[in-house]
């Protein structure tokens, strides 16, 4: 492979996408031994780095990225299964549709982690209400993606459906919603990403879990490198779901 | 649906379709889009429908599969009145109709899946499919990696495989270029003679409704009726070769006297909505 064929394939891009990272970082370090940023406000990378090492064995940093983990992963199966199928009822039922569409994207823009003091009431300082909180502020795009999806299914594929006599559940599972996988997607990676964001500020906010609580800690403490290293996992937590979004997405959709 | 008809269907043909009508409602009121068109079609015999655009030719496509109801006149396939789409009759379309999320093989098995045979047996048989349109060796490939023609193969092979008594295509290939339908129309030609398909091609190709058919049926343009029939005496096995010979020319030329006046008329009501709707504003 040459290295201009090599520059374009997808090594090279992952290959880019590392350096310009390392860069940045190099840069901010730079940046703040030159005294151009406050050490006191934003800590060296290298002290950073230095102190991940220091968070998993004493924060028990592990284990913590493990709960939150598992509350994105509930949060996520929640998203699809009442996400993927309300948005089936609104496309079956047009009336729905036009009812509560409308409301569905105002949810969208709706700062739902405020509400967290009545999601306390209603499920305990629990993990029920930190997987509900992210669920509820992830639900509008899957909704709003999975109805555009199945209403762009091209006419031609639901006639020829309907040539083969397809029952509506046949219709559904063998056209519709492989029609819409794409879109499907998209609303589902959104809502992951609204997910992940409340379930780590909920955690912070009530001082209760995986590594919103540890960063909480680190903070009171004023152990900026800690807390920024485990900011760190809290980016990795959410390259691992979206890593494993996409591959269930190619799994799903290999032609794509 | 009404049916007003009383004539029996005869016992030699497959398909009649009897003073159908269709009438869509708009808001510049009513619009005739076939109106009392009749003909009945053979055992493997292939007839093509020819007419100018706006004529009413993929209504009547919708009709005869089943996918628009509500009309006047009726449809039977071997005696049985058609409502709603019959497992006798498999259609075939004028846009890209693959299955993108399927390999070309698990597209052409879909038929044989919605009717339950087991996944290695449905294979085996749609593999049978595949070689038949000429596509062997591109099982695995999906519709995105193929050519425009190539995925109308595809399309062909999948309704082939659902084994309907009568094949309904609506211009299959009027997106392809003029060489590589011809070719195509080779291939359809060779699998309606191995297989004794009934076939009803919907098309605005004049070759190509002279190459493939025994008859082909004018329409007149809006409202649709049914102007002329014009057998075709061209010797089987056909192939595109035919296109060059004396007789192909003498057909080609007889059925465009009658398609020039329709088409003439159809460009002059299209003109004259676009200048009316420019008065409008």
């Amino acid at each position: 492979m040459t290295l201009k064929a090599w520059a374009r394939s997808r090594g090279g891009a992952r290959v880019l996408g590392a350096v310009t990272v390392v860069a940045l970082i190099a840069g901010v370090e730079a940046l703040i031994r030159a005294g151009f940023i406050n050490r006191f406000i934003v800590p060296l990378p290298s002290q950073i780095l230095a102190a991940i090492p220091r968070i998993i064995v004493e924060e028990n940093v592990l284990h913590r990225f493990w709960q939150t983990a598992q509350e994105i992963l509930w949060a996520s199966l929640l998203l699809a299964a009442v996400g993927i199928s309300l948005g089936a009822l609104l496309h079956r039922f047009r009336i729905l549709r036009l009812a509560c569409e409308t409301w569905v994207a105002a949810l969208a823009a709706a700062p739902i982690v405020l509400m967290y003091p009545l999601f306390l009431v209603i499920f305990g300082r629990s993990a029920t209400t930190i997987v509900m909180i992210g669920f509820a502020a992830g639900l509008a795009p899957v909704i709003l993606k999975t109805v555009e999806g199945l209403s762009g299914t091209r006419r031609v594929l639901i006639d020829v459906g309907r040539s083969f006599r397809l029952s509506p559940a046949q219709q559904f599972w063998k056209i519709l919603l492989p029609a819409a996988l794409p879109s499907v997607f998209v609303g589902l990676k959104l809502g992951l990403i609204f997910a992940m964001i409340n379930i780590v500020g909920v955690e912070f906010l009530i001082n209760f879990g995986g590594l919103g609580q540890l960063i909480n800690e680190l903070a009171e403490r004023y152990d900026l490198p800690g807390t920024y290293g485990a900011i760190c996992f809290v980016i990795l937590a959410s390259i691992v779901f979206f890593d494993v979004t996409e591959r269930l997405e190619r799994w799903l959709r290999p032609s794509e | 649906m009404a049916s007003g008809v009383a004539a029996q269907p005869q016992p030699t043909h497959l398909l009649e379709v009897e003073r159908v009508t269709k009438r869509f409602i708009t808001n510049e009121g009513a619009i005739t889009a076939v109106d009392d068109i009749s003909f009945s079609i053979a055992p493997g015999e292939f007839v093509s429908i020819i007419g100018p655009s706006g004529c009413g030719k993929s209504t009547l496509f919708n009709i005869i599969g089943g996918l628009i109801g509500d009309y006047e006149g009726r449809v039977t396939v071997a005696g049985e009145i058609v409502s709603g789409t019959h497992p006798a009759i498999g259609m075939v379309f004028q846009e890209e109709s693959t299955f993108p999320w399927r390999t070309v093989l698990e597209n052409v098995a879909f038929p044989l899946e919605v009717a339950g045979i087991p996944r290695q047996r449905r294979l085996e048989r749609a593999e049978h499919f595949v070689s038949m349109v000429g596509l062997s060796g591109f099982g695995r490939r999906f519709p995105a990696e193929l050519s425009g023609g190539m995925r109308q193969r595809v399309a062909l092979a999948r309704t082939l495989a659902s084994e309907p008594r009568i094949l309904l295509m609506d211009e299959p290939f009027a997106a392809l270029d003029e060489q590589t339908r011809l070719l195509l129309g080779d291939k359809v030609l060779q699998i309606q003679q191995e297989l004794k398909q009934t076939t009803l091609l919907i098309t605005h190709n004049l070759t190509e409704a002279v190459q493939l058919s025994d008859r082909v049926l004018v329409m007149t343009y809006r409202p649709g009726r049914l102007k002329r029939v014009v057998g075709i005496n061209l010797p089987h096995p056909r192939d595109s070769e035919v296109v060059s010979s004396d007789a192909f020319g003498h057909y080609v030329a007889e059925i465009w006297q009658d398609l020039r006046e329709e088409a003439s008329r159809g460009i002059r009501d299209d003109e004259s909505r676009v200048l009316q709707a420019g008065a409008k504003r």
